[in-house]
């Protein structure tokens, strides 16, 4: 399981983040090395989604520096680090509804238009249902067809580190096994680093090389997926009770 | 919707609840008592240079007794009680037309609400078998929506063929052309309009501002440095797509409902200057004798040219009659209206365009996919400006005289009424939308001051039919088996709700 980590991918160092007046987070620091599955757990509000979101520059750091594959990122407009190889498949999935599946993933490949047909035949080859529904429109899918559709979008631009968050919101439990079995073969089959946001911490922690969590905008805790899933204090605040 | 027809649903007449159906009814009235009590019950006249108020009760209780029966008829006609409700209505309508009034306009009331409750009622008797939910109507409409769209790779290419004969055919006399110019201008506006509101979806209250910039651009132009009409039409829409970027940049980081009252505030100060800047716009006087456009700076439409210019008729060798000149405006706003479906048609496949439509569905995930929102969002001002004022140059140089008034909000709202009632992002839906909003109103002068409020009444109902426009099914822009039709994929992703 625990995989020798290769080179940093992504460093984030004494990263604060403010909403107005409110600092959602207070000095981040945090590794995500080139080949890992890392994931991010913490309670509702703890600053999970606000510290992936300014990774992608909306909000950006007020203090603090993010570098990514050496450049440092922390200034870059959004869609700048996109097309740095940083995908996202966002919060509550955001596919197009009146666009069809086919369209959806075009649209993912927009920052990289010239492999599109390539990328497009691994998303079908990781999820086969997207091809049977490739003239659908994205708003009549399933929950989870719409789950594999945001991550199969996020494919589409050829990323080097793909950014989930909360893949299994609002999901059934058969539906999450299936796409947590995705981002292992995702990891494993074709090297991509995954760096995940997740409220399912049982999953996250069994599926993760590495994790961190979060309480109140700070990191707390760190170590190996197997480590944490037996560390008695995330037990007792994350995995008891739920599961 | 209301407790009556819900219960009536499962049974019919034996559950029919007289008491909630008189009390729904005894509310419509008063509110319509409370609504024409101070508009139509109490009326300033001048008596002897002295203003007093005139009470006009029996005109309020009459609209407040014939509301509450029209609303007791609905009801009652969705209730299982069609016949009846029928025959009453039928004898309303004709008592309507004898019966003496205090003032016309309850006249029409009493005619249009028979008329209403009638159809209302011969609906009902009409399917009774078949109650379709609403979703189930939806579905329904655009199933048939989908089968249009098919038909619209035939219609298309029959309208714009139309379009092309109709200076050509018997019954196409001056005032045919004219309206049929006016229409294309409508339809070239709606569908410049069509590549923010419908493809970028950003709501833009503001469209007539880059026509009057396009409108003054050449009347300026022309005059001041006496530039042809084809030298100034590009340079039109320059400057109005220049306009354009101007109103994007605050914009941008708007959304929503701030940015539709932005650019509603814009369209309003290009006016305002309009009006105010007298010395270089003339004011509300506008400018006048724009000059009219020459066959591509080759001939002239007129009777006599001047010496050394060659007039159309001698060109051709034909006999001289004005209408050339108004066949030649025909085809040009019909050139430039397809130029613009042409445009859109073609964007929509380019990344561009993709672009657009995915900033209308959802703008986070728009910047997650790394798409620069602020390149794109000023590209769509600036490209549906440009067309905007093109055809404010056309305008210009149709009307040979512009004035502030012509630019009201107004317009605005025209064009985006068309946008909308056509399906935002259907190109086919703008037509048929701008038939609707300018065509009816114009065939139908003769009703005089009812034609607006028929226009009204065909608007509301339009909303109610088809909430999200004529033609809200949007046609995909790439498949993985192109051959495939529009409606054969509808029947198949119909399988699932």
């Amino acid at each position: 399981m625990d995989r020798a980590a290769g080179d940093p991918m992504l460093t984030m160092t004494g990263v604060h983040t403010f909403y107005g007046a409110i600092e959602a987070l207070k000095g981040i620091d945090l590794t995500v090395a080139t080949g890992e599955i890392v994931t991010l757990i913490g309670a509702n509000g703890a600053g999970k989604s606000t510290l992936l979101m300014t990774l992608c520059g909306a909000p950006q750091a007020r203090y603090g520096r993010i570098v990514f594959e050496g450049e440092d990122i922390t200034r870059l407009p959004t869609c700048q680090i996109v097309r740095r190889g940083i995908a996202q498949s966002p919060e509550g999935r955001r596919i197009f509804p009146r666009m069809t599946v086919l369209e959806n993933l075009q649209l993912g490949a927009i920052t990289a238009p010239a492999s599109y047909a390539e990328e497009l035949e691994r998303v079908f080859l990781l999820f086969p249902r997207l091809k049977e529904r490739s003239a659908q429109r994205g708003g009549t899918l399933s929950g989870g067809e719409q789950q594999m559709l945001a991550i199969g979008r996020a494919l589409m631009s050829r990323p080097r580190l793909l950014l989930l968050d909360e893949p299994s919101l609002g999901l059934a439990p058969l539906v999450i096994r299936q796409i947590f079995q995705v981002i292992r073969d995702i990891n494993r089959d074709h090297g991509m680093t995954v760096f995940m946001v997740e409220q399912n911490a049982h999953r996250a922690l069994r599926l993760a090389h590495r994790a961190y969590v979060m309480v109140n905008g700070l990191i707390t805790l760190t170590g190996t997926g197997a480590g944490l899933l037996a560390n008695p204090e995330v037990r007792a605040a994350y995995l008891e009770g739920g599961h | 919707m209301n407790p009556t027809t819900a219960v009536t649903a499962t049974s019919r007449v034996q559950t029919l609840d007289w008491s909630a159906a008189l009390k729904d009814a005894g509310l419509a009235g008063l509110v319509a008592l409370l609504l024409t009590l101070p508009l139509v019950g109490l009326r300033t006249i001048e008596v002897q240079s002295r203003l007093t108020v005139e009470p006009h009760l029996a005109e309020v209780a009459l609209t407040a007794l014939l509301v509450f029966l029209g609303r007791l008829g609905l009801t009652l006609a969705a209730a299982g009680l069609a016949r009846p409700v029928l025959a009453a209505a039928t004898l309303a309508l004709a008592a309507g037309w004898v019966l003496p009034f205090p003032t016309e306009a309850l006249r029409v009331l009493m005619v249009i609400g028979a008329l209403v409750v009638a159809l209302r009622a011969l609906w009902a008797l009409h399917r009774r078998h078949d109650r379709l939910s609403q979703q189930e109507r939806d579905r329904r409409m655009d199933h048939l929506g989908a089968r249009f769209q098919d038909a619209t790779r035939l219609i298309g290419p029959a309208a714009v063929m139309l379009a092309v004969a109709l200076p050509f055919l018997p019954f196409a006399d001056r005032a045919t052309l004219d309206l049929g110019i006016l229409l294309l201008t409508y339809i070239m506006l709606g569908w410049g309009l069509n590549i923010v509101v419908g493809l970028a979806g950003l709501l833009d209250l503001g469209y007539v501002a880059f026509y009057a910039v396009g409108a003054y651009s050449y009347a300026l132009l022309a005059q001041t440095f006496g530039f042809s009409f084809w030298l100034c039409l590009p340079l039109a829409g320059l400057l109005a797509s220049f306009a354009g970027v101007m109103l994007g940049f605050p914009v941008l980081r708007l959304r929503g409902d701030y940015f539709a009252i932005v650019t509603l505030g814009f369209g309003e100060i290009v006016r305002i200057i309009l009006l105010n800047w007298a010395n270089f716009t003339g004011g509300p006087n506008g400018i006048a004798g724009i000059p009219r456009p020459s066959f591509f700076g080759i001939a002239d439409f007129t009777a006599a040219p001047e010496p050394g210019r060659l007039a159309f008729h001698q060109l051709f060798g034909l006999q001289y009659t004005p209408l050339h000149r108004i066949i030649f405006l025909y085809y040009l706003i019909l050139a430039l209206a397809l130029l613009v479906n042409l445009f859109t048609l073609r964007i929509r496949r380019l990344p561009l365009g993709r672009a657009w439509e995915a900033l209308r569905e959802d703008d986070i995930a728009c910047t997650a996919l790394g798409i620069n929102r602020t390149t794109i969002k000023l590209a769509a001002f600036a490209i549906a400006a440009m067309f905007g004022g093109i055809a404010g140059s056309f305008f210009a140089t149709r009307q040979g005289f512009i004035s502030p008034e012509s630019f009201s909000f107004i317009e605005s709202a025209i064009i985006l009424a068309i946008v909308v009632l056509g399906g935002m992002g259907s190109q086919i839906g703008v037509v048929i939308a701008t038939l609707l909003v300018i065509g009816l109103p114009e065939v139908f002068r003769d009703l005089a001051q009812y034609r607006m409020l028929t226009f009204g009444a065909g608007m509301v109902l339009i909303m109610l039919w088809r909430p999200r426009g004529l033609l809200a099914h949007r046609e995909p822009t790439l498949l993985l088996h192109p051959r495939q039709s529009a409606f054969r994929r509808q029947a198949e992703a119909g399988g699932r709700p």
